[in-house]
């Protein structure tokens, strides 16, 4: 670039600041529309004489009352979480074991191995539905949340072990010879050394496990049909709509309330996948 | 005319602390291999950054070719840099990494290869030129970093502690090779360095930095044998130079000077008792306890030969006069010699 | 410690793995059997119903069925035929395509400017990582909302320039071509931040002298950029496009919510397509042979990855 050093540098911050701006509104703004369409009242939202920007009418918070009192939001926000929970509990229970024997255990079969399990990752739930919707209605789970509690793993196993993998990888194995030689067994090193020394990752995985728990809908659609036990990512869609009638106030409240809270676990948790994700990958 | 020129320059990072260069006045010479020699956190890499064009500075005046460089980007200062870690771009081969500041000068592709193949050959690095830096030696990437900055002739070369990621088996030869290649160039070169050996066997001149300022400017017998400051004085030289306080005078000698008092005619007398000492194959090294004037104070002698020295029995040491150095007792600079009682 | 007080420590505690061969004894047995549960577990669920999807595909079973009726390529053969599925097909790749296209420009670009340190730049982040949290099927209601045929807030905005005439508003979710671009820009939107995220690891990666070796070399902004800069993330940006591309081809949640499909199968792909098919339409069968086309797709990327992973390895 010609030109003396500060034209540049105003031109650059330009450049940066436009780039950030439009990006953040661009990205950002159907949760911002999400926002203002909660509280807007119907005879506005509808309106199409109204600028859409502003409230034209005084805010209300009815689609709000409406979410929380006349339909089962609620009810799936419990299913949710409660499959959240259990699931994110059977895929510590697998991944960690599994993560440290290929982490420190098996030298190059771990590698292998390890790719090998992330490999079925990318086994999308698009080609498995079908055959699992048989397995599931075979074993009775059908319209159950437990049909969920046993596939989700599926996906969360695989992703968790990846990144455990990755942060177990990371501990020195100075640490836990030195355990042993202090007489701990290598399990006892394991449990009493290494998972205490993670605990940061383990959160992470605990966070992004119950994230794509939250996100899941090829399955959750799949399996379960009834209203009370559908889960929040297909309950909201498909049973906020009474007939062909969206009511649109009602479903953005409960896409935004639903969207944000993980936003900020996310957000803080970010650094660390993605070490865990790139080191894992690239190496 | 000098080829780079600093005046009153400084640098300050972090507002109402001091400066990680203060107030620095340096003149290249021609064709000089100049060292910037100092501990970590002298500000010797600052002040070459700020001489690259990489750092802005807080204020004072960088003139290189006998034009004021501040607004300078590094591209149009006409220098080249070698860094520690050598920077060498890994997706390129070793011909595309020589070639890269010629195809950023906007040189056609057709004129590149007679300058790649002069600098290639310079160092000796024909052989490697389709090779990728990750396959190369610690001691080949340095030359191929020599030859990305050779290639465009620049008028100021600046090399930033190159020799410390190598072994210390390599560091030897490398540093000869260094020295071979600035003789055979001849362009002016600013040598960062912590290493006072390197300094020493290197530099024409060394500059010696400590907290940002600069302590002494001197070729290197200048800096060795009339240290201008007690900080320049234990900084070259391994073992360092002995101190002893007394009142408002430090007295200085250095380990080689302090030697046992027959091989010393007209010297000042230090009987010691030896509490250790170590046989490192070329000389030995004698650890003492000073006895008389200075009593208890600790010294470090250097000898050829030192079998016949028992631990704990005391001998007697001397230094010779002109060897003795002063420096004032709070400004810790050095001043003219004083008549002292020695007993 | 002398070699004599070891060998008595460790005869003391038979039970303690002290020496190194007590430690290699448990070893194997131990490995196995703290991968094993993991192993079985994605086994069960991903390679036993994979086996089942390819079986299915070459039979005639349907949800009510009973027996297992082998029929060869019967299945596939008519699916080949069947326009919806060419079309599926093609829009498939069609979206995956245009938008990690788009992704990767914009990614890059995004990237670039979030790599130095600003004020708000935390803000920003999380402001950006919006799209990627939210579960899919919210977002895309929430485009259905912004892209409605009436209340459509783009189309406000578009009327208020003059630029469309009033009651000629762009159908942007009923007119085929607008379903398609209102599609890839769903997809193009839930990417970016991830395909961000994996970039700014990728440029802070870069060490901070090879940008100023190439300024003192006498590159300028773009040269850096581009012969420089953006080679060295490579690697990254082959596991953000492979992902992408896997992301965005299996899925089928962005169709079915903005469009189910529609208008007439314009936006349908291979993952809505079989379930509209298998699930809805009560065809096992027929849904498996569809999504068995993904197969193909799947392998392509995943060679892909372990070649550049091998290839970063070799670094």
């Amino acid at each position: 670039m010609r030109g003396p050093v500060s034209m540049r540098k105003v031109a650059a911050s330009v450049a940066h600041w436009t780039v950030v701006v439009v990006f953040s509104v661009l990205l950002a703004f159907p949760f911002y529309w999400m926002l203002i369409t909660m509280f807007k009242r119907t005879g506005d939202l509808y309106n199409l004489q109204n600028n859409p920007f502003i409230f034209n009418q005084k805010p209300t918070l009815d689609h709000l009352r409406l979410l929380f009192n006349d339909t089962l939001y609620l009810r799936w926000m419990w299913n949710t979480a409660l499959v959240g929970a259990i699931v994110v509990a059977i895929t510590l229970a697998l991944a960690l074991p599994a993560a440290y024997a290929l982490a420190r255990l098996t030298g190059r079969w771990g590698q292998r191995l390890g790719i090998g399990i992330f490999l079925t990752y990318l086994v999308p739930p698009t080609l498995l539905f079908i055959p699992l919707s048989r397995v599931v209605s075979l074993l009775g789970l059908q319209d159950s949340i437990w049909s969920l509690v046993v596939v989700y793993p599926s996906f969360t196993v695989p992703f968790s072990t990846w990144l455990l993998m990755g942060f177990f990888k990371s501990i020195p194995r100075e640490l836990e010879d030195a355990a042993m030689v202090d007489g701990l067994t290598r399990f006892g090193a394991f449990v009493k050394l290494v998972i205490p020394v993670s605990l940061s990752g383990i959160l992470t995985v605990v966070i992004f496990s119950f994230t794509l728990v939250t996100q899941e809908f090829v399955y959750a659609l799949t399996f379960i049909s009834s209203e009370a036990h559908q889960m929040l990512g297909v309950g909201v869609p498909i049973f906020l709509v009474r007939g062909d009638v969206y009511y649109w106030g009602s479903l953005m409240a409960a896409c935004l309330i639903a969207s944000v809270p993980t936003a900020f676990l996310y957000n803080l948790f970010l650094d660390r996948f993605i070490s865990g994700f790139t080191v894992g990958a690239v190496k | 005319m000098a080829i780079v020129e600093t005046r009153n320059l400084t640098k300050v990072f972090k507002e109402g602390q001091l400066g990680a260069v203060n107030d620095v006045n340096l003149k290249s010479n021609e064709g000089e291999f100049l060292v910037f020699l100092g501990p970590s956190g002298s500000g010797k890499t600052t002040l070459l950054r700020m001489i690259a064009g990489l750092e802005q500075p807080t204020s004072g005046e960088i003139w290189i070719g006998g034009v004021l460089a501040n607004a300078l980007s590094p591209r149009e200062r006409r220098i080249a840099m070698v860094f520690q870690s050598y920077a060498l771009y890994p997706h390129l081969s070793v011909y595309n990494n020589i070639a890269f500041p010629l195809k950023a000068q906007g040189l056609r592709k057709s004129e590149h290869r007679k300058k790649v193949e002069w600098a290639a050959s310079l160092l000796g690095i024909e052989h490697l030129v389709e090779r990728k830096p990750r396959e190369l030696s610690g001691g080949e990437r340095q030359r191929v970093a020599l030859a990305r900055a050779i290639v465009r002739e620049p008028t100021l070369f600046l090399l930033d502690e190159p020799l410390s990621n190598l072994d210390a088996k390599l560091r030897a030869s490398a540093r000869e090779e260094l020295e071979q290649f600035h003789r055979r160039i001849g362009t002016t070169t600013i040598y960062v360095t912590h290493d006072q050996v390197e300094a020493m066997a290197m530099g024409d001149r060394i500059l010696v930095l400590n907290q940002g300022g600069v302590r002494q400017i001197g070729t290197p017998k200048e800096v060795y044998d009339e240290p201008t400051d007690t900080f320049v004085a234990t900084f070259l030289g391994s073992p360092p130079m002995n101190l002893l306080e007394n009142d408002n005078l430090i007295v200085g000698f250095r380990p080689e000077h302090l030697l046992p008092a027959e091989l010393v005619s007209s010297g000042i007398p230090f009987p010691l008792r030896v509490i250790n000492k170590e046989y490192l194959g070329a000389e030995w090294i004698v650890y003492g306890s000073l006895t008389g004037r200075f009593e208890g104070k600790e010294v470090v002698s250097r000898l050829g030969s030192a079998a016949s020295y028992e631990v704990g029995a005391t001998y007697d040491f001397a230094v010779r006069e002109p060897d003795l150095k002063f420096f004032d007792g709070n400004t810790e600079k050095r001043t003219q010699a004083k008549a002292m009682a020695w007993q | 410690m002398s070699r004599g007080t070891l060998e008595k420590r460790a005869g003391l505690r038979p039970k303690q793995e002290a020496g190194p061969s007590g430690v290699v004894g448990t070893k194997r047995w131990l490995a196995s059997a703290m991968f094993l549960p993991a192993i079985l577990y994605i086994f069960a669920l991903i390679g036993l119903p994979f086996l089942l999807a390819c079986i299915y595909s070459l039979s005639d079973i349907k949800v009510g069925s009973v027996g297992y009726h082998f029929i060869g390529l019967a299945n596939f053969r008519s699916v080949l035929e069947s326009p919806s599925f060419r079309r599926s097909l093609g829009n498939s790749f069609i979206f995956t395509i245009s938008s990690q296209i788009l992704v990767l420009v914009g990614s890059t670009i995004l990237s670039l400017a979030l790599k130095e340190r600003f004020r708000g730049r935390g803000f920003v982040r999380f402001l950006m990582l919006l799209p990627w949290v939210a579960p899919i099927s919210l977002g895309a209601i929430g485009w259905k909302w912004i892209l409605d045929s009436l209340y459509s807030v783009i189309n406000w905005v578009l009327l208020a320039m003059h630029l469309v005439r009033p009651f000629d508003t762009p159908m942007w979710l009923g007119e085929p071509r607008l379903a398609m671009m209102s599609v890839i820009l769903v997809h193009t939107w839930r990417l970016l931040p991830f395909s961000t995220v994996i970039l700014l690891a990728g440029l802070t990666a870069i060490p901070k002298d090879i940008p100023e070796a190439a300024a003192v070399d006498g590159a300028g902004f773009w040269r850096t950029l581009f012969q420089i800069t953006i080679p060295m993330m490579l690697p990254i940006v082959n596991v953000a496009i492979l992902f992408g591309i896997i992301f965005t081809f299996t899925d089928m949640t962005v169709v079915y919510i903005l469009t189910r499909g529609g208008p007439y199968d314009s936006t349908q792909v291979l993952p809505s397509l079989a379930f509209f098919s298998g699930i809805l339409g009560g065809d096992l069968a027929e849904g498996a042979a569809i999504s068995m086309f993904l197969v193909p797709l799947l392998v392509i990327v995943a060679w892909a990855m372990l070649r550049s992973a091998h290839r970063a390895e070799v670094t």
